[in-house]
C-alpha cells in the first residue's frame, strides 16, 4: 500500500509541482522570446532587419533588455498613491499566469506505471482510467480574464497623471465591453460540448481537423479571437497605451522592473489567449504523428504569429469605433450565433 | 486541511471587508473589497459550489467592481476629507446591528451542531436544472425586474 497524503498518493503532488514548473517556464520563455520575435517579424514585414547587434541575428536581445530594465532606476512619483502604485504591476501579472492552471497541454503521460494528465488542475483516476478536472474550467478562464483589468486601471489611477488616468479609464471600458462578447462566443462552444470542463471540450475535438470547433463555430472562433485581442489591449485595440496620444497610457509613470512586469503581463496574456483559443477552437493538443504537447505548442505559436501579423497590418481603432464594434456588431452577432446554435443543435438531435 | 484553508479564507474575507469600509480612498476600498470577494469565492468552492465561486468572481469582482472603479475614477474625488468625529446619534445603526448579530449568534450557538454531510460538489447540469426548473418563475421575475430597471435608466438618461 502506497502512502497517501490527504487521500492522494505522493506521486500526485510531485507530478503537480513538476507540471506547474513546466507551464511556468514555458510561459516565461515564450514571453521573453515573443518580444524578440515580435520585433523581428514586424521588422521583416516592414522590410527592416529588426534587432541584429546582440548575439547572432540579435538572439540575445531579450536577455540584454531584461538586464537593462533590471538595472534602471526605480521611480515612484511623489504624488502617486503608493500602495496602489506598487500593487498594480503584480495584479496585472498574476492573472495572466494562473489561467494556465486549467488548460490541457498534452496527452496523459505514464511514468513508472503512474499516469499524469497534462493539465495542472486535473486528477487521473488510476483505477477507472479517467481524467477529472475542474468542472467549470471555462468559467475559471473568464473569471481570471476579468481580473486582469484591475492591474491596468489601478496603475492608471495611482500614477496621478492625466495620461495614465485616461489610459486606465479607456482600458476599464474596453475590457468590460469586450469581455461580454468573448463570453457569449464561448457559450456556443459549450452548447455543443455540453460541458464546461476543458478536458471534455478538447476530447470532443479529437479525430480529424473537421471536428475542431473552429469549423463548427467559425463565427464564434473569429469573434472570440478578436475580442481576446481587444481584452489584452493589443494593436489594433491598444487604446489604453496609444503612444501617439497618451505618451504610454497607464504605464507612463512606471520604470524599471515594474514597467517590465506590465510588459511581461501583456505578452503572458497574449500566450494565454492563444492557448485558450487553441483549446476551445483548434482541437487543443490533438494532431497526427507528433506528440500532443508539440501540436499544442505549434498551434499556440501559430496564433501568436497571427497576433503579430495583425499588429503589423492594422492601424489603431478610434475610441468610438471601438465601442461601436464591441456593442453594436460583436454582441448582437454572438447572441444570434447562440440562438442559431441552439436551433440547429435541437434539430440535429 | 480544509478547515485550515477555510479559516485562512474567512480571515482574509473579514479583514478585507473591514478595511474596505474603513479605507479613506474609494479606490483602495474597492481593492480590499475585491480581495474579500475573491476569498469568498474560494470559500464557495470549498463548500462544493464551483459554479457559484466562478460567478462570484466573474460578476462581482470582474464586472460590478470594475464599474464602481470606473465611476470613482471619473468623479475624481481628489484628496480624501478628514473623518468627522461621529456623534452619538450616528452610532445608533451600528449599535442596533451589533445587538442583532449578538442575538443571532447566541441562537445559533445554543443549538446542537449538526455535522455536514460529505459533499462532493454540484455539477453544472444539476445546478442549472435546480435553478431554471425549480426556481424558474423566480428567475423570470428577477430578470423582468432588471429589464424594467434598464428601461428606466435609459429613459432617465435620454430625457436631457
Amino acid at each position: 500500500m502506497e502512502t497517501l497524503i490527504l487521500g492522494l498518493p505522493v506521486a500526485y503532488y510531485i507530478a503537480m509541482v513538476a507540471k506547474v514548473l513546466v507551464a511556468f517556464v514555458f510561459v516565461l520563455l515564450t514571453v521573453a522570446y515573443a518580444t524578440y520575435a515580435e520585433r523581428k517579424i514586424i521588422g521583416h514585414m516592414q522590410v527592416r532587419l529588426g534587432p541584429m547587434r546582440t548575439g547572432w541575428h540579435g538572439l540575445l536581445q531579450p536577455i540584454a533588455d531584461g538586464v537593462k530594465l533590471f538595472f534602471k532606476e526605480e521611480i515612484i512619483p511623489s504624488e502617486a498613491s503608493k500602495f496602489a502604485f506598487l500593487v498594480a504591476p503584480l495584479v496585472a501579472l498574476i492573472p495572466a499566469f494562473i489561467s494556465f492552471a486549467v488548460i490541457p497541454f498534452g496527452a496523459p503521460v505514464s511514468i513508472g506505471g503512474y499516469t499524469v494528465p497534462m493539465q495542472i488542475a486535473a486528477y487521473y483516476d488510476q483505477a477507472g482510467q479517467q481524467i477529472f478536472d475542474i468542472n467549470v474550467g471555462v468559467l475559471y478562464i473568464l473569471a481570471m480574464a476579468g481580473l486582469g483589468v484591475y492591474g491596468i486601471v489601478l496603475a492608471g489611477w495611482s500614477s496621478n497623471s492625466k495620461y495614465s488616468l485616461l489610459g486606465g479609464l479607456r482600458s476599464a471600458a474596453q475590457m468590460v465591453s469586450y469581455e461580454l462578447a468573448a463570453g457569449l462566443a464561448i457559450v456556443s462552444v459549450f452548447m455543443l460540448s455540453e460541458s464546461l470542463s476543458l478536458h471534455k471540450i478538447v476530447a470532443d475535438q479529437a479525430g480529424g481537423i473537421w471536428n475542431w470547433y473552429a469549423f463548427k463555430q467559425p463565427l464564434a472562433c473569429v469573434i472570440f479571437f478578436i475580442c481576446s485581442i481587444a481584452e489584452i489591449n493589443r494593436t489594433p485595440f491598444d487604446l489604453p497605451e496609444a503612444e501617439t496620444e497618451l505618451v504610454s497610457g497607464f504605464c507612463t509613470e512606471y520604470s524599471s522592473m515594474k514597467y517590465a512586469m506590465f510588459f511581461m503581463a501583456e505578452y503572458a496574456n497574449m500566450v494565454t489567449v492563444c492557448a485558450v483559443t487553441t483549446t476551445l477552437f483548434l482541437g487543443g493538443w490533438h494532431g497526427p504523428f507528433l506528440p500532443g504537447w508539440m501540436w499544442f505548442i505549434a498551434k499556440v505559436y501559430a496564433l501568436i504569429f497571427l497576433c503579430m501579423w495583425i499588429r503589423a497590418t492594422y492601424p489603431r481603432y478610434r475610441y468610438d469605433q471601438l465601442m461601436r464594434l464591441g456593442w453594436k456588431v460583436f454582441l448582437p452577432l454572438t447572441l444570434l450565433n447562440v440562438v442559431a446554435t441552439g436551433i440547429v443543435a435541437t434539430l440535429v438531435k | 486541511m480544509e478547515t485550515i484553508v477555510f479559516y485562512i479564507l474567512a480571515a482574509v474575507t473579514l479583514v478585507g471587508t473591514v478595511l474596505a469600509i474603513t479605507a479613506r480612498q474609494g479606490v483602495h476600498a474597492i481593492v480590499y473589497l475585491v480581495t474579500s470577494f475573491f476569498a469568498l469565492a474560494l470559500i464557495f468552492y470549498l463548500l462544493g459550489a464551483p459554479m457559484v465561486a466562478s460567478f462570484e468572481v466573474i460578476i462581482y469582482a470582474g464586472a460590478i467592481m470594475v464599474l464602481f472603479l470606473f465611476v470613482i475614477m471619473m468623479l475624481d474625488l481628489g484628496k480624501p476629507e478628514k473623518i468627522q468625529t461621529p456623534k452619538l446619534y450616528d452610532w445608533c445603526p451600528a449599535i442596533l446591528l451589533l445587538v442583532v448579530i449578538t442575538g443571532s449568534m447566541g441562537v445559533l450557538a445554543s443549538r446542537a451542531a449538526t455535522p455536514l454531510n460529505a459533499f462532493a460538489g454540484i455539477s453544472v447540469q444539476e445546478f442549472s436544472f435546480t435553478l431554471f426548473k425549480r426556481y424558474g418563475a423566480a428567475i423570470e421575475i428577477i430578470s423582468m425586474q432588471l429589464l424594467f430597471a434598464l428601461v428606466g435608466a435609459l429613459y432617465l438618461g435620454r430625457r436631457r
